[in-house]
Parts: structure tokens; C-alpha cells; sequence
């Protein structure tokens, strides 16, 4: 063998150990909240951690009921969803089916500008401008609440929503529309009846990220949910989703604590709530692309 | 007019409704960040350490603790990223490793942040005992950069036309030599954009270096890879929640909520635009 082939060799090794990070650090993430959440596990029941009411990790002896946590995830999620649901789908009809090409080519970046604010920024926003602004609006004792949350939140995942169900729009064949068109559709029964029923799937998977993401967002809904652990009874209640409990307190739970395992066994909770959501999408896309004949 | 007139024209305002309800949110965004940061931003804001507990002075060590993150996380992420893309656009493996390796970097997209913070904080910070440090943060947050950094490679790679690879091949070059001489610096482009975009969001970030790099008082800029910085995102946050005096510190806030949206709106922007560049650029 001369000294190509081995070199040729070599590196065709060396980027399939590098190729394998993500898959590494994906296991990697998996053994550790596995690890850290054990020790909480061990020691109380996850039935009654999936179903106490009462979060107080710091009394003595601590509780750690994760209802109202988990509802509120669940709750504010579920909010957000109301809002960039037909948002994101509404401005992606538009850019497929209304915008020419001009307004196309500013609108698409636009759009990928909003999804490029820090999270941050939108908590800062949301808890400076829009809350104060829905206080004085409705007339409640506090914005900081889970209509707020859900409100941010769902305008956050807009872009995500939006450009996925762009894509797959684009991916309908032009033919389809062509034949509806021809029978006699005019183009929003065209749009509502043969489009968007061909881009189902791909636009379920959309909605399907989009919840991934909502449901992960951590900075937003810290900074404007208000922060009570207590099990939502109006949509004008303060909340406390699992995301900004882990953030906002881990700062202060003493390493290997029980308050720290239980942390990381939120953190597990989540994790598991997000990788059921992507593989979900993953089945659904494929689907969607063996129906349209795209391969993979 | 007909009733599916009607309904057209009715389904057709709301879509333009649901548009113009997105830029009017950006617009709202924009426009009070901007009037509300506008006025705290000086010379001495942008160069100055903080001084009386975060009341006055600058914030130029958040700006420099960014800075630092940000490179610590692309210097893991964009070579781990890039040889991941190479292995998966050119040398397309046909068995099940293809499928697995694609079906992490999906799941590790998806990620929440605060879970990465949670990883960063039991291996670097804790079992590698880095300590609160750029370190760990910078780790914590360059395999939070990763996914995208690959899928932005890939998209490049795959643009590159196949004939290229056949006609460097047909020339006689190897494997090895035709990625590196004909596909990688057709590509460049198109992969360094997308490493721009991965940066603007790996400076915004907050939730990945909450408990593994930032502390919201510092009056020093870092001096080691193993000093705890302040960072712009978590300054925002801790001058919102922490310390005694809001109708000073929200000015402040203001200011460098402005100066972190500017930052990663220019990235992005510039990424955005050499991109659609890049895309006409082989004539598709």
C-alpha cells in the first residue's frame, strides 16, 4: 500500500471518530441526568413526585411535588401554541401563496431576524413593555403571569412554525395546485384543500418543533411568568413552568442536596418531554417526505 | 360575488393580518429597545468597568465575557461540526452509522438550553472541577452550537455541484485532495455563514452559562480561561432580578439589551445576506 492509500484512509477514520461528537454528547447528557437525578429517585417516589402539590424544596423536611411545575409547563405550552399555531402557519400561507417575489426576499430574512433575538431580549420585553401593558389592559393585580408567558412564548416560536411550514409548502409539486386550479378551484380553495392537506405532515412537524421549543424556553418565561409554584387555576395566575424552576434555582441548592438531585430530575423530565416531541417530528417528516416521493 | 369569492378574500386578509402582526411585534421590539437604550449608551458605557454595585460606569467586562464565551464555544464547535458535515456529505457512509449520527445531531438540536446549563454544570464545572469558568461555559455552549454549525456545513456541501467532484477525480486527485482543493473552498462560503449565524446565537444565550460561567459582579475583566466572567445576556437578567436598586439598574438593562441586539442582529444580518449571495451564486 503506498502512502496515499494511507493517508486516504486515515482521514477517512478521523472524520468518522469526529462525526460521532454529536451522538457522544448526546449519550453524555443522558448518563449525567441520569446520574444526578438518581440519588432523587432512590430516595423518593416518582409517583408522588409526578403527582405532590407542593413544591417547597427548601422547607423542612422539603416536599417536592412536581404537578405545578409540569402543569404549568404544560399550561403555558399549551398557550403558546394557541398564538403561533395559526400565526406561523398564516405567515407562511402568505409567503407561499400572496408574497411576490420582491416582498418574498425581504420578508423570509425578516422573519429570520425575529428568530435571531436572544431570548433574553424577548423576557426583558415582555416583562418591561407587554406586561405592564396587559396589567392596565385587563385590570389584574400582576402581568407576570401565564397568559403573558404564553403570550411571548408563542410570538418567540413563531419564526420556527412559520419557516418549517414554509418549507413545506414549498415542497408540494406544482402540479398539484396546477390540476385544482384547472378544475375550477379559485386559488383559496386551492390553498385550503389541496396545499395544505399535501403539506400536512410536513406542516404537523412545525407545529410538533415549535412546541419543542416552547416547551425548553427557559429565559421568557423566568422573567415573565411570575414564578408561583402553585397549580394554575385562571390563565391570569402567576406560574412557575419546569424550565425556570431548574434556572432560577439552582443558584442557590447545595451540591448533592436533595433540592440539587431534584433539579436535575426536573431537567430529566424535560429532556424526555423534548426528545419525545423530535423523535415524534422525525416519524412524521419522514412520512410526509415518502408521500411526496422526496427520499430522504 | 360568489361565497367562495367571499371566503377568498376573507382567508386572504387574515393571512395578511397574521404577517402583519409579525413585523409589527419585531417593530415593537426594535423600536423600544432602541428609544429606551439609546439614551445610557456613551463612550464610557461601552469601555468602563461597573462601579457602586452595578449602578453607574460601564459594562465593558460583559461585553469582554461575551466576547470570550462566544470564541471558547465556536473554537469546539467549528472543527467538530465541520469534520461531522465532511464525514456526512462526502464520504456518505451507507450503513446505519449515517442514521445514527443524524438522528443525534437531531435530538441534540432540540435540547433545552437550561438542560445543557444542567450538563455543563455536573461534568465541567463540577466532576472536571473547571469551576464556574469561560471554560466550562464555553464548552457548555459549543455543544450547543454544534448541531447547527453541521447542518449549515452540510447545506453548503451539498450545494457544491456534483460534477465539480467528478471532474477533480477524473483528473486523477484522490478523495482527500478533492475535498480539500475543489469542494471544501467552494463551500467556504456558505459554511462560514453559517458559523456567523451560530455565533449570534451563542451570544445571546443565557440559560447554558446561568450556573456554568456568568456571575453578575465583577469588577475586573477576566484574566484566566478559569475566571468567572459577566457576561451581556445574564446581565440583562441579573440587573432585572438581583440587587436593591431597579430605577437604576433598568436603564442600564436598557442599555445592554440594545447593545446584544445590535450585535447579534448585525451578525445575523451580514450572515443572512452573503447567504442569499452564496445560494445565487451557482446559478440556482
Amino acid at each position: 500500500m503506498d502512502i496515499r492509500a494511507i493517508r486516504e484512509t486515515l482521514y477517512r477514520w478521523i472524520f468518522a471518530i469526529l462525526a460521532f461528537a454529536a451522538l457522544v454528547f448526546l449519550v453524555g447528557i443522558i448518563l449525567t441526568l441520569l446520574k444526578e437525578s438518581w440519588p432523587f429517585f432512590a430516595r423518593y417516589s416518582i409517583f408522588k413526585a409526578l403527582l405532590g402539590h407542593s413544591w417547597y424544596p427548601t422547607a423542612e423536611p422539603p416536599e417536592f411535588g412536581m404537578l405545578p411545575l409540569i402543569a404549568a409547563s404544560v399550561a403555558v405550552t399549551a398557550g403558546a401554541m394557541v398564538v403561533c399555531v395559526p400565526i406561523g402557519i398564516g405567515s407562511a400561507l402568505f409567503l407561499h401563496e400572496l408574497a411576490g417575489h420582491r416582498l418574498r426576499a425581504v420578508l423570509k430574512p425578516t422573519i429570520e431576524i425575529l428568530a435571531g433575538i436572544p431570548s433574553i431580549v424577548f423576557g426583558f420585553f415582555g416583562m418591561l413593555i407587554v406586561a405592564p401593558f396587559l396589567q392596565n389592559l385587563f385590570g389584574i393585580p400582576t402581568g407576570l403571569n401565564a397568559f403573558t408567558a404564553s403570550l411571548v412564548l408563542g410570538l418567540m416560536a413563531v419564526p420556527t412554525v412559520s419557516s418549517l411550514a414554509e418549507d413545506a409548502l414549498s415542497f408540494v409539486p406544482k402540479s398539484f395546485r396546477e390540476a385544482s386550479l384547472a378544475v375550477g378551484a379559485n386559488r383559496w380553495q386551492t390553498l385550503t384543500r389541496v396545499v395544505v392537506p399535501a403539506a400536512g405532515s410536513g406542516i404537523s412537524t412545525a407545529i410538533i418543533l415549535g412546541m419543542s421549543r416552547a416547551v425548553g424556553e427557559t429565559m421568557t418565561v423566568l422573567m415573565v411568568a411570575g414564578g408561583a409554584a402553585m397549580i394554575p387555576r385562571s390563565i391570569f395566575d402567576p406560574v412557575r413552568p419546569m424550565t425556570s424552576t431548574i434556572a432560577a434555582e439552582m443558584g442557590e441548592a447545595v451540591t448533592g442536596s436533595p433540592h440539587y438531585h431534584a433539579l436535575f430530575a426536573l431537567g430529566l423530565i424535560l429532556f424526555l418531554i423534548t426528545l419525545c416531541f423530535n423523535i415524534l417530528a422525525e416519524i412524521v417528516s419522514r412520512r410526509f417526505r415518502l408521500k411526496l416521493g422526496l427520499g430522504r | 360575488m360568489t361565497r367562495a369569492r367571499i371566503n377568498e378574500v376573507l382567508g386572504f386578509t387574515l393571512l395578511w393580518l397574521c404577517m402583519a402582526f409579525c413585523l409589527f411585534f419585531l417593530g415593537a421590539i426594535l423600536y423600544f429597545i432602541v428609544v429606551r437604550g439609546a439614551p445610557a449608551i456613551t463612550w464610557e458605557f461601552l469601555t468602563e468597568v461597573p462601579r457602586r454595585s452595578m449602578t453607574q460606569g460601564g459594562v465593558a467586562p460583559a461585553i469582554a465575557g461575551t466576547f470570550y464565551l462566544t470564541l471558547g464555544a465556536m473554537l469546539l464547535a467549528f472543527p467538530l461540526g465541520l469534520a461531522s458535515a465532511i464525514y456526512l456529505c462526502e464520504y456518505s457512509p451507507k450503513n446505519a452509522s449515517l442514521n445514527i449520527i443524524r438522528l443525534s445531531i437531531n435530538n441534540l438540536a432540540g435540547v433545552p438550553s437550561v438542560v445543557f446549563g444542567l450538563f455543563g454544570l455536573a461534568l465541567f464545572v463540577k466532576a472536571f472541577g473547571f469551576g464556574v469558568s469561560i471554560l466550562s461555559g464555553a464548552l457548555t455552549l459549543g455543544i450547543m452550537a454544534l448541531p447547527g454549525i453541521i447542518s449549515a456545513s452540510q447545506e453548503a456541501l451539498t450545494a457544491v455541484p456534483q460534477s465539480y467532484r467528478e471532474a477533480s477525480l477524473a483528473l486523477g486527485a484522490s478523495h482527500w485532495q478533492t475535498i480539500k482543493k475543489v469542494v471544501l473552498p467552494s463551500a467556504l462560503p456558505g459554511i462560514l455563514t453559517g458559523v456567523i449565524l451560530a455565533v449570534g446565537r451563542v451570544a445571546g444565550e443565557t440559560a447554558p452559562i446561568l450556573f456554568t460561567a456568568a456571575t453578575f459582579y465583577t469588577r475586573d475583566y477576566p484574566t484566566s480561561p478559569f475566571s468567572e466572567v459577566m457576561a451581556l445576556p445574564y446581565h440583562i437578567y441579573a440587573l432585572m432580578t438581583e440587587g436593591t436598586r431597579p430605577e437604576q439598574q433598568t436603564p442600564i438593562a436598557y442599555g445592554c439589551a440594545l447593545i446584544l441586539l445590535a450585535l447579534v442582529l448585525t451578525i445575523s444580518a451580514v450572515a443572512i445576506v452573503v447567504r442569499q449571495r452564496q445560494r445565487r451564486s451557482y446559478g440556482t
